[in-house]
């Protein structure tokens, strides 16, 4: 366990060192807050209420999402790169060989960037949004507590998503095409393009079950208050269900990679 | 200038050759460009699933600021979108390979790693712009038929500019290229919805700061028979050659002063 705290917190201080692009990772992340912001003022003024959110919940919708693009990988990302690249190049070989669990490894990692991330890229564009817009953001800690507990199981089910594409280059030994497909689908299921309440009918029921609603949707949906009680405790329910279904998945199929790595003799 | 052209149309020609060399490689990777792009324009069909207007404008013309400003933006990505990866060359130190080549290093930066995938944008922001047209009834005059080409590659033009600016400032701040996506990326959304949606503050500032309202706004707005929102003089629609000349050649001076401020890595 120490193993892996140490490796959350070289995660967490690997992303720490970049100032100037951690900078600039801010400054986007509020110019593209702005202009989504502008066209859902413009789109709730046409219909009020659309998806179950006033105004100002919408636009709150919007710097949440500027505040977890980077920590939740909202378009894939963060370790993937670099693992593919060792699983193409072999060095995954070594790996394996290490005392340590690659699925644990990587996982505390990312954990630590993504708590990094947090802090760095989520709370300036919050801050932003929150000087130039009304938001609606709570004020009681506890809600914000739910929140971040939702953010956390969030990251989860967005680590186990993307190991799984990253184990799938054991077979297609390109990942070129299947990062971005789930690049992709990550952008448009969690809700970064328009909010999974605000889609048309079914495809919103649909999305609004699927695990990259775990992402965005969800953790937005606490922080707007949306869900109390019963419903708060199902929806934490229903991200850390996603996070152990697919962690799992991705345990099995890493046992089944790890075979196909011998058979090739690495 | 010319040898510089003659120089990145070689290298271009060797990163295709060697991109084509892998054919089903390429043809997945350009659908993906192909898809990516397109799913800014299904955001804005799900907008327009519960709504009839976006800011008093419909969904084909919103189409059509979106095709104007995709195209342009394909444009200058295809040829110039290499260069926000000048930052890493800076970075490792790969970028004194190309100072020594006799060739000018815009041209080696702007044609290294050529992607002819990146042709899926110009492609997918060209069928929405087709489709656009044949929805909206418009009255074509001659002069709406000479602006529509001259709008494309102006905006290329101008999207170009920020491309090599963005580059510029690599050479003092390499890891900062996310900036750059800020202006490039962001501009293109931002022209494909009408201005009335944003605030008049931002508008004047991309019209007369950072004149990404020529790249389309301005042009397009005459064609579809609107009012620009700043109330500029009409002459002004005609402007864009002349500030896409502007802005290259600032662009132009901009990356001479970041070259020669270059220092190498050392070691």
């Amino acid at each position: 366990m120490h193993l892996y705290a140490t490796v959350a917190a070289s995660g967490f201080r690997r992303h720490a060192t970049y100032r100037v692009a951690t900078a600039a990772g801010v400054f986007t992340n509020t110019v593209f807050g702005f202009i989504t912001a502008y066209t859902y003022i413009a789109l709730w003024h046409e219909r009020p209420h659309l998806g179950g959110y006033d105004q100002s919940m919408a636009l709150t919708y919007v710097w949440i999402g500027q505040a977890l693009f980077a920590t939740s990988s909202l378009m894939g990302g963060g370790f993937q790169d670099e693992l593919i690249e060792r699983v193409r190049s072999g060095d995954i070989a070594v790996d394996l060989h290490r005392p340590a669990d690659l699925q644990a490894w990587w996982l505390a990692a990312d954990l630590g960037r993504a708590g990094y991330q947090l802090l760095a890229r989520g709370a300036v564009p919050m801050a932003c949004g929150a000087l130039a817009f009304d938001l609606a953001l709570p004020a009681s800690p506890a809600t914000w507590a739910f929140f971040l507990l939702s953010v956390a199981l969030g990251v989860l089910v967005s680590f186990a998503l993307r190991y799984l594409v990253v184990l799938s280059v054991f077979w297609l030994m390109d990942g070129t095409g299947i990062v971005a497909v789930s690049g992709l689908s990550t952008l448009f299921f969690s809700g970064m393009l328009l909010p999974l309440n605000a889609f048309p009918g079914d495809l919103s029921a649909i999305a609004l079950v699927l695990p990259w609603s775990a992402l965005l949707q969800v953790p937005a949906d606490i922080l707007l208050g949306r869900h109390t009680g019963g419903a708060l405790a199902a929806a934490l329910a229903f991200q850390a269900a996603w996070a152990v279904l697919l962690l799992g998945a991705g345990r099995l199929l890493q046992s089944a990679a790890t075979r196909k790595v011998v058979v090739q003799g690495g | 200038m010319a040898e510089g052209l003659r120089a990145y149309g070689l290298i271009v020609w060797m990163w295709t050759r060697s991109a084509l060399a892998y054919r089903a490689s390429f043809l997945m990777t350009a659908a993906v460009n192909f898809a990516a792009t397109g799913l800014d324009f299904l955001a804005i069909l799900l907008m327009f699933s519960q709504v009839d207007r976006l800011g008093g404008f419909s969904l084909p013309e919103v189409a059509f600021l979106y095709g104007t400003a995709g195209t342009a933006f394909g444009l200058a990505d295809l040829a110039l979108g290499s260069m926000e990866r000048l930052g890493g060359r800076v970075r490792d130190g790969t970028l004194d390979t190309l100072l020594v080549r006799p060739v000018p290093v815009l041209a080696q930066v702007a044609a290294d790693r050529f992607a002819l995938r990146r042709i899926g944008r110009i492609v997918q922001g060209l069928l929405v712009l087709v489709w656009s047209v044949t929805r909206l009834e418009l009255h074509w005059t001659a002069l709406d038929l000479v602006l529509l080409p001259m709008m494309l590659l102006s905006g290329a033009g101008i999207f170009g500019a920020v491309f090599v600016a963005g580059a510029a400032f690599q050479f003092w701040a390499g890891d900062a290229s996310e900036v750059q996506n800020s202006f490039t990326y962001g501009g293109a959304t931002l022209l494909q919805y009408p201005p009335s949606v944003f605030a008049k503050e931002l508008v004047r500032g991309v019209t007369f700061v950072m004149p990404l309202a020529f790249v389309n706004w301005l042009p397009a707005l005459r064609i579809l028979g609107r009012q620009d929102p700043l109330g500029l003089p009409g002459w002004v629609d005609f402007a864009p050659p002349l500030v896409a000349v502007a802005c290259c050649a600032l662009a132009g001076a901009a990356w001479r002063a970041g070259l020669r401020s270059y220092r190498s890595t050392g070691s």
